[in-house]
């Protein structure tokens, strides 16, 4: 990419981040309510671990640890959704997706750049406050070197991606779909149980088990966890991302040359 | 460069096929001409005006001009460029404004969308800054650099998504109904400011409105279409041929007379001493007024130009007869 493309990139997604950041009482709200459910997981799962321990490999602090996380990239990897995706799928509905392609900019760069921007904003807006409160009140297995902490940011960052592909190969539905509630609450329900929200995959039994944790939604929860508490080598969690991004935007963008070479833009 | 116009437009069609559910699982196919073999060209420097009834083909024949939509048929050019095979070489010498719809960020201030441009087209330093500094003077932006798109009102919004269209001095500018809900004096701001882009600047401009001051006051070329098809192109004049319309002598006299007798004027309305004359547009007014002064006792008078809005309902009167008989 060019010097002039990236700068473009650049510019999009800080405006994604404060375009975010403008809504202060949303963020507050949202930092509340993450760490009230967080509380009432990490109850929940000491119960669980309790009862059987070292469920899915993990003792009680690693359980712990991962609810935590869980909260903290609940927003930033839009997990039920409600990033950029919302807004294209709005877009595309409108018709107002026309002004976008009228843009001398790459259609799926440009939404990657914004979701990015909003993602970094929501970690740190919204996902590190629940993180140290939930590392200051309860025991948690972190790690003492940098090094593990900078591999765990990549792992997030490569998860961004992994989760606006996802998202963004279902705003495209819209072109062929009229309404997005569907679309929406799908995306919501495997966002939320396949990501790992509810319960760790690594707890997932059998068969299952073994399927959802070669599923995309892997790449977003599981993954920076494992890397973080050294469950996980980080190349190999990298690789099985980076594969994942790559697919996903692959087919993102043959999905959306199709949708707007085809598709009628709605809407005079 | 292709002689002839800078945007040239040869028997372009485009058909549309909807799917129409007919029964719980049937659908029905069905092909929509939405553009039919329509041809023009529109010379470098020229402002046309581009106006049609809802659902005539206005917004399909821009799209495609703009490339995001594909011609099912015909030969399409602006400035040399196919549309369609090379959108992101063209939007960089284009301007787009819709007049209900944004380029702008919603949520963040206007300055930051500038911003953006900046960027997106890759606009030299110097000139973003020349080109900024003069849209926010003309456009009368400066106290709304800093202010959150979504509280613009909507003539602030529209001026503000004109100067986007512009920071990378396009060459050629679409505007889709600029004026749609503004009040007469953002209507006059916008217009003023149109008119002296393309006269200092020489930008073409394609204006598509329903609006028809719009094009009274801007436009010296007009093109009415309907159903996918061209009905007028030529001076807005010729459009009062074409449509058959009539002036108004209103005229004033000392009192209460019988209808003037000057055939082949005729009296449309009286009121007391006031009496309405319609003429032929095309014709001159001053054999029927020296006619009245001559013949009646005259205090007053005024000559009212026809409305093209009437002029086009006639036009489209006539088609829709002409098909049916």
């Amino acid at each position: 990419m060019r010097a002039g493309s990236l700068r473009l990139y650049a510019a999009v997604a800080a405006g994604g981040f404060r375009r975010y950041a403008t809504y202060r009482a949303a963020t507050a709200a949202g930092v509340f309510t993450n760490t009230v459910f967080g509380l009432i997981l990490v109850y929940t799962y000491l119960a669980l671990w309790d009862e059987k321990p070292h469920l899915g490999g993990y003792d009680q602090a690693q359980a712990v640890t991962y609810v935590w996380l869980g909260q903290a990239l609940y927003s930033t990897l839009a997990i039920q959704g409600g990033g950029a995706e919302k807004e294209l799928m709005g877009r595309i509905r409108t018709g107002e997706i026309a002004i976008d392609l009228y843009r001398p900019a790459d259609l799926q760069l440009w939404w990657l750049a914004s979701d990015l921007g909003r993602a970094v904003f929501q970690m740190l807006g919204r996902g590190v406050v629940p993180f140290v409160f939930g590392a200051l009140f309860f025991p948690m297995a972190l790690p003492n070197d940098v090094t593990t902490w900078v591999a765990f940011v990549v792992a997030v960052l490569l998860g961004m991606v992994v989760s606006f592909g996802i998202r963004h190969l279902a705003a495209l539905s819209m072109f062929w779909l009229m309404d997005d509630r569907g679309v929406s609450q799908t995306l919501m329900v495997t966002g939320i149980f396949c990501s790992g929200m509810t319960l760790p995959l690594n707890a997932f039994p059998g068969a299952f088990g073994d399927i959802v944790r070669v599923l995309p939604w892997a790449a977003q929860i599981q993954m920076p966890a494992d890397v973080l508490m050294g469950e996980a080598a980080p190349l190999g969690a990298y690789a099985f991302q980076a594969a994942w991004a790559v697919a996903l935007l692959a087919a993102g963008r043959l999905v959306q040359s199709v949708a707007t070479r085809r598709v009628v833009v709605q809407g005079g | 460069m292709t002689e002839g116009g800078f945007i040239e437009v040869d028997r372009v069609e485009k058909v549309f096929d909807v799917r129409r559910k007919t029964g719980f699982l049937r659908r029905e196919r069905r092909q929509v001409r939405a553009v039919d073999s329509v041809s023009f060209t529109v010379a470098r420097g020229e402002m046309v005006g581009y106006i049609g009834p809802n659902g005539a083909g206005k917004s399909t024949t821009v799209k495609m001009l703009t490339g995001i939509l594909v011609p099912s048929g015909g030969r399409l050019r602006v400035a040399g460029i196919d549309p369609s095979r090379e959108r992101t070489r063209l939007a960089h010498r284009i301007g787009v404004v819709f007049g209900q719809r944004t380029t702008l960020w919603w949520d963040l201030p206007l300055i930051d969308s500038y911003r953006l441009m900046h960027r997106m087209y890759r606009i030299p330093d110097a000139r973003y800054r020349e080109n900024l500094d003069r849209l926010v003077e003309l456009l009368d932006l400066g106290a709304l650099l800093d202010v959150p798109v979504r509280q613009l009102s909507l003539g602030q919004r529209m001026r503000g998504d004109i100067a986007a269209a512009l920071l990378h001095d396009p060459e050629v500018l679409y505007l889709d109904e600029p004026t749609i809900g503004l009040d007469v004096i953002s209507k006059a701001k916008v217009r003023g400011f149109l008119r002296e882009l393309n006269a200092e600047r020489g930008t073409t401009v394609l204006l598509t409105t329903h609006d028809l001051q719009d094009i009274e006051q801007l436009c010296s070329r007009v093109m009415v279409i309907d159903h996918g098809r061209i009905m007028y192109d030529g001076p807005l004049a010729g459009l009062h041929e074409v449509g058959e319309s009539e002036r108004t002598l209103v005229v004033d006299l000392e009192r209460e007379l019988p209808p003037i007798d000057a055939a082949p004027a005729r009296v449309v309305r009286v009121e007391g001493p006031r009496q309405w004359l319609a003429f032929p547009a095309a014709e001159s007014a001053a054999a029927l007024v020296a006619r009245v002064a001559a013949e009646y006792p005259l205090v007053d008078l005024s000559v009212r130009e026809p409305d093209i809005e009437a002029v086009i309902a006639k036009m489209y009167a006539d088609q829709a007869e002409r098909v049916v008989s």
